[in-house]
């Protein structure tokens, strides 16, 4: 049998990510990249999403964001088992309306590391919006279980937090179904 | 308040559960006053659906009284009455935008939407009382309901027409009409339409309303084929003749110009396809659908012609004939029903006296009965056509 090369696409991709799985991997052990189109003007979503403070409004497992001085912050986290995570964040690029990248600090509890990414839609789309997030669990055995638990996370949170940020900027609001919309339901949930 | 809520395989009842409450700006609590069981909750009294949770709030058509709106709701106030869309969409996204509201990209929730877009590649978009696949909302078999975007759905109807006339705006009416608009109708057309449930019903009013010259319905219920009839459809019970060969001879060999099957995945009949089908979908192994009426109108429909499928399908169908769908050069033509963008118009013909919404109602029920309302409407399709349940 010949040899084939592996698949290949000569059409543009906007992020390598997306077809170069080891640039995902990283060096964290948990890893997602995710895009999502969005029917509003870039710099609305580019200001929006850098003012810091306004993250918690869509981001579900942020419990609080204090800002501590220029491009660092401070992160409370809601961890596996309901356990608090302390996460200090640090601002590593900022191109205005374009991008901004981030990174944790030492003495955080997880090795964190993410950006955002605004693009016009060539076709007059509204915004391209990429979001990557990558983790590294903390050592030890508390650390076995957010590694376990990080293994799926950042590829859900990816999707979820990028959903809610595109229903909050293009409705005004973040859809749910949760209670009291209804009665109380019984387990199967998803 | 009092609701219908879903505990299983044929097993709905009506329970105390909490009232709705306001829960983002752009939502409205509706009070209502008319619901209906449609052929598509039956999927779900059926357990053919996944992501039900025991308690659901069942129930899509449903229309009332506006009780109490978001801080962010400018379209509605406390008092007007409204039909509301089974389709919750949120008019601001590119899908909504481009006039496709059954398509919308926001209103499933972030942690619904992953069991769909895993399933179908895309998530779902949000609906009343439809599983946890589409969102998980409360449904409308209930004294009251939170409708989210209700800015964007609910039509206002005007003083003085009754519920019974303007109720099926919610889903049955414009999902008769969308089939017969998916089926690509040219005045003096004949357009067949498989299923005498209400949507095959509206589907045939509508037809007829777009010029189609000649439409044949068929089914096997006595009762469902005389009110095609008194639509002014010809009728075909498929119990008595061979369906393909019928419209064949009929068209004088060339088939219908277009066909709609508004069935979907639980088609009944005997033929052998049909047989293997309801095994495999019981089984839940060897797939789901029970895609019989799909084949049948590829293999009748005339060569050019369109095929439109407001039927519900949920699954993977095989056997699929592509031959006979190349070969002939067939349209095919479906989707959930973008509702809203048809509220204004047929309100319209309602209210010009230009269409009898009201004549496949066959029981009025208290909600306390809903319970029954399914069992009959399931158990007895011929008598039972249509339910609507009141529960004020
Ligand atoms: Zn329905
Ligand atoms: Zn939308």
């Amino acid at each position: 049998m010949p040899e084939t090369d592996p698949i290949s696409t000569d059409a543009e991709v906007a992020s390598p990510a997306f077809i170069d799985k080891d640039l995902v991997e990283g060096e964290h052990s948990a890893a997602s990249i995710r895009a999502a189109l969005i029917n509003r003007p870039r710099q609305d979503l580019y200001d929006y999403w850098s003012d810091i403070t306004n993250l918690p409004s869509f981001m579900e497992n942020v419990k609080a964001v204090d800002i501590l001085e220029t491009g660092r912050s401070q992160w409370t986290i809601v961890g596996p088992g309901g356990m608090d995570i302390q996460l200090v964040s640090e601002i590593t690029e900022d191109v205005p309306g374009q991008r901004i990248a981030w990174t944790s600090s030492e003495g955080s509890d997880v090795d964190h590391e993410g950006w955002i990414e605004f693009k016009d839609n060539a076709f007059g789309r509204g915004t391209e919006v990429r979001l990557f997030i990558s983790y590294d669990p903390p050592a030890g055995a508390v650390g076995k279980v957010v590694a376990k638990v990080l293994q799926r996370e950042p590829r859900i949170q990816a999707r979820r937090e990028l959903r809610r940020f595109k229903q909050l900027m293009e409705t005004g609001e973040i859809s749910t179904s949760k209670a009291p919309d209804a009665a109380p339901r019984g387990d199967r949930h998803f | 308040m009092r609701a219908l809520t879903w505990h299983g395989k044929h097993n709905v009842q009506v329970d105390t559960v909490p009232d709705p409450q306001i829960v983002n700006p752009r939502d409205a609590i509706i009070k209502i006053t008319a619901t209906a069981i449609c052929g598509s909750d039956l999927h779900l009294y059926d357990s053919m659906i996944p992501g039900m949770s025991n308690g659901d709030i069942l129930g899509h058509e449903f229309m009332g009284i506006v009780e109490e709106v978001g801080p962010a709701n400018t379209t509605l106030k406390p008092g007007d009455r409204v039909v509301v869309p089974f389709v919750i969409a949120c008019g601001k996204c590119f899908f909504c935008d481009h006039k496709m509201p059954a398509a919308c990209d926001n209103s499933n929730p972030a942690e619904k939407a992953d069991a769909s877009e895993v399933a179908y590649g895309y998530a779902m978009t949000g609906a009343f009382g439809y599983s946890h696949l589409t969102g998980g909302y409360a449904g409308g078999q209930a004294e009251y309901a939170r409708v989210p975007y209700s800015d964007y759905g609910p039509i206002k109807i005007p003083d003085g027409v009754s519920d019974e006339r303007v109720l099926f705006l919610s889903d049955i009416f414009p999902t008769g009409w969308m089939a017969a608009e998916n089926a690509q109708i040219k005045p003096g057309d004949t357009v067949a339409i498989w299923g005498c449930g209400p949507v095959g019903l509206f589907a045939i009013k509508s037809a007829i309303l777009m010029g189609a010259g000649r439409v044949i319905a068929i089914d096997h219920h006595p009762r469902r084929l005389e009110l095609a009839k008194q639509n002014g459809a010809e009728v075909l019970n498929f119990h008595e003749v061979k369906v393909r060969e019928a419209l064949m001879e009929m068209t004088a060999g060339i088939g219908p110009d277009s066909c709609i099957d508004a069935v979907g995945m639980e088609s009944h009949g005997f033929s052998p396809d049909n047989i293997i089908d309801a095994v495999k979908q019981e089984t839940k192994i060897l797939g789901t659908d029970r895609p019989h009426v799909l084949r049948e109108t590829i293999m009748a429909v005339r060569k050019g012609g369109t095929v439109s499928v407001p039927g519900v399908y949920g699954g993977v169908a095989d056997k699929w004939p592509i031959g006979a769908f190349m070969e002939k050069g067939l349209t095919l033509k479906t989707g959930q029903t973008h509702v809203q963008n048809y509220l204004p118009d047929l309100l319209q013909l309602i209210l010009d006296n230009k269409i009898d919404t009201t004549d496949l109602i066959s029981h009025r029920l208290p909600l306390e009965q809903a319970a029954e309302g399914y069992k009959n409407f399931k158990t007895n399709q011929n008598e039972w056509t249509k339910v609507v349940l009141l529960p004020h």
